[in-house]
């Protein structure tokens, strides 16, 4: 009997050998928020000290929409050749599986991440009045918070028809106090107004609160009948 | 059945028709805001309605998850894990570090015992359930279950209309009182934020019919009820800049008002229901339908197969 881990580890390797074979799903999330970058920053033009004020939003958005992208293909690509068919016989624990999943597609978007976020730098002039640690905390309980509802709503609009549009229609409105969170985080630290740490904890418990809910219903997503 | 429903739909009626005299005859103009005040006779009746019915979704959706084992097994770890959330709360808001904002009419105590509440009320509700199921067997059947989904839909359905009635008379009122059309209030966003998540919950069931769709969409009211809280917290420390709504506050309420308020909030409630009521029949009768639809093919199926087994018959004709 293979343990828990072993099982994540072994669905999230073949994961990313599966991605690093097509590059699919990185290469359209770096285009993608490439031209939200680009054309933002036509639309606002904005001035260093304006940049502070709503570059925390435009980077955040762009990561919310790249995200789906690859969100998209997650449990798509399970569905050729009858592969979750055989994740549903398997007595493998459904919370493998799903963790797995979320872990791959939280790597691919920390990857664009670290792809993006100089890029915003350089074109929005971005220089952190506050604390610029802070980020990175922020930047991984945000993806993560993005990242593992999105996994879970990708799971349960595999069953309905046009899948593709439904996941941002679930995902959005369920993410909207995350994705506040995280932009007034990163806002205060941009700006160096005030202290970010509430945002910081209200982001943890976010994390940890759908955390447990997506392991607990992901069960019954994948089992639904 | 029929004639109890009947007798409903005429007091809901009458009730309506009083409750609109009340409220545009009988109540007298507010002092400081005008004719633009009775707004509150519905605004606030559809307000409570909609609410309402989203908790009956919400409980009609969380008692369809208890057919499956996982959450039945889970009812202790709720349990446990709201109370851990909440001491966590209790034992950091007890500090009051620098770092938590306090803001007027909000005790960080008060809501960490709520969540402690709450999740055991949770526990129990799912136990209790799960055992009286056990005893009655009647709770588990699959008539049963067809209509806590037909009530779910339904009153997500007739939730969302309320909900946009809200939504829509806020704005008239706020815009001669506030001077603005929409301010990002804790109140106001909650509610659009809910309002969102209903809307995703039916788009939802929209983009699937198949039997599935029953179990898949109340794990979706799940998680949209956990994120509530989420958007009230995050709403409250984040605009409280804005105007906050004051209402009862100052100023004595005149029995009249508050007699017309009542009657409304009475008719409102009893249209809800009765609204709700007529379209859990239509889901009812609506499958019912279905069934009998998929039932004719499958008859139809084993008609046409048992023709064209005799290929023999129809040759030598």
């Amino acid at each position: 009997m293979t343990s828990f881990w072993s099982l994540t580890l072994a669905t999230l390797k073949k994961d990313i050998r599966l991605e690093w074979r097509s590059k699919d799903a990185l290469n359209a999330m770096l285009f993608f928020s490439l031209l939200v970058v680009v054309i933002f920053s036509f639309s606002f033009d904005p001035n260093a000290e304006e940049s502070r004020q709503i570059t925390a939003g435009l980077i955040w958005v762009a990561f919310l929409f790249a995200a789906v992208v690859a969100l998209n293909q997650t449990w798509a690509r399970e569905l050729r050749n009858q592969v979750l068919d055989a994740y549903r016989v398997s007595p493998a624990p459904a919370t493998a599986l799903f963790l797995a999943k979320a872990l791959g597609n939280f790597i691919f978007v920390i990857l664009l991440e670290a792809v993006m976020t100089p890029l915003f730098i350089v074109f929005y002039n971005l220089r952190a009045l506050g604390p610029a640690w802070q980020l990175i905390p922020v930047g991984i309980l945000g993806t993560w918070a993005l990242v593992v509802n999105g996994t879970f709503f990708a799971a349960l609009s595999l069953r309905t028809r046009s899948r593709e549009i439904m996941l941002p229609l679930l995902l959005f409105p369920i993410s909207i106090p995350a994705v506040q969170s995280m932009v007034e985080a990163t806002r205060i630290i941009l700006s160096g107004e005030g202290a970010a740490r509430f945002w910081i904890v209200l982001l943890l418990t976010y994390d940890v609160v759908f955390t447990t809910a997506c392991l607990g219903l992901f069960e019954i997503v994948l089992q639904a009948e | 059945m029929n004639k109890l429903f009947s007798f409903f739909a005429t007091i809901t009626a009458f009730l309506l028709v009083y409750g609109l005299y009340q409220a545009l005859v009988a109540a007298p103009t507010e002092r400081t805001m005008g004719d633009v005040q009775r707004i509150f006779y519905y605004h606030v009746p559809s307000a409570w309605t909609a609410f309402c019915l989203f908790l009956t979704n919400y409980f009609c959706s969380l008692l369809t998850l208890t057919y499956s084992e996982a959450i039945r097994r889970a009812a202790n770890r709720i349990a446990i894990l709201g109370a851990i959330f909440g001491l966590m709360g209790l034992l950091i808001s007890e500090d009051r570090p620098p770092w938590l904002p306090q803001a007027e009419g909000f005790s960080w105590v008060k809501a960490s015992i709520i969540v402690i509440l709450i999740a055991v009320f949770h526990a129990l509700l799912i136990k209790g359930y799960f055992l009286l199921g056990d005893r009655l067997g009647k709770l588990f059947s699959d008539r049963a279950r067809v209509i806590l989904d037909a009530v779910a839909v339904s009153s997500a359905e007739v939730g969302v209309v309320f909900c946009t009635v809200v939504l829509v008379t806020g704005p008239i009122w706020a815009r001669p009182v506030w001077g603005i059309w929409w301010t990002w209030d804790v109140r106001l966003t909650t509610t659009l934020v809910l309002w969102l998540i209903y809307v995703s919950y039916l788009v939802l069931r929209r983009f699937s019919n198949t039997g599935e769709i029953a179990i898949l969409s109340a794990t979706l009211a799940v998680i949209g009820a956990l994120d509530v809280p989420f958007v009230y917290f995050s709403i409250w420390f984040f605009r409280t800049q804005h105007p906050q709504p004051v209402m009862g506050k100052g100023g004595s309420l005149d029995p009249r008002m508050l007699h017309a308020f009542l009657i409304n909030l009475l008719a409102f409630s009893c249209f809800g229901a009765m609204v709700c009521w007529s379209r859990v029949r239509l889901e009812l009768l609506h499958r019912q339908l279905e069934e009998a639809h998929a039932m004719k093919s499958l008859e139809g199926a084993d008609a046409a197969r048992a023709q064209a087994s005799l290929p023999l018959n129809r040759s030598s004709e």
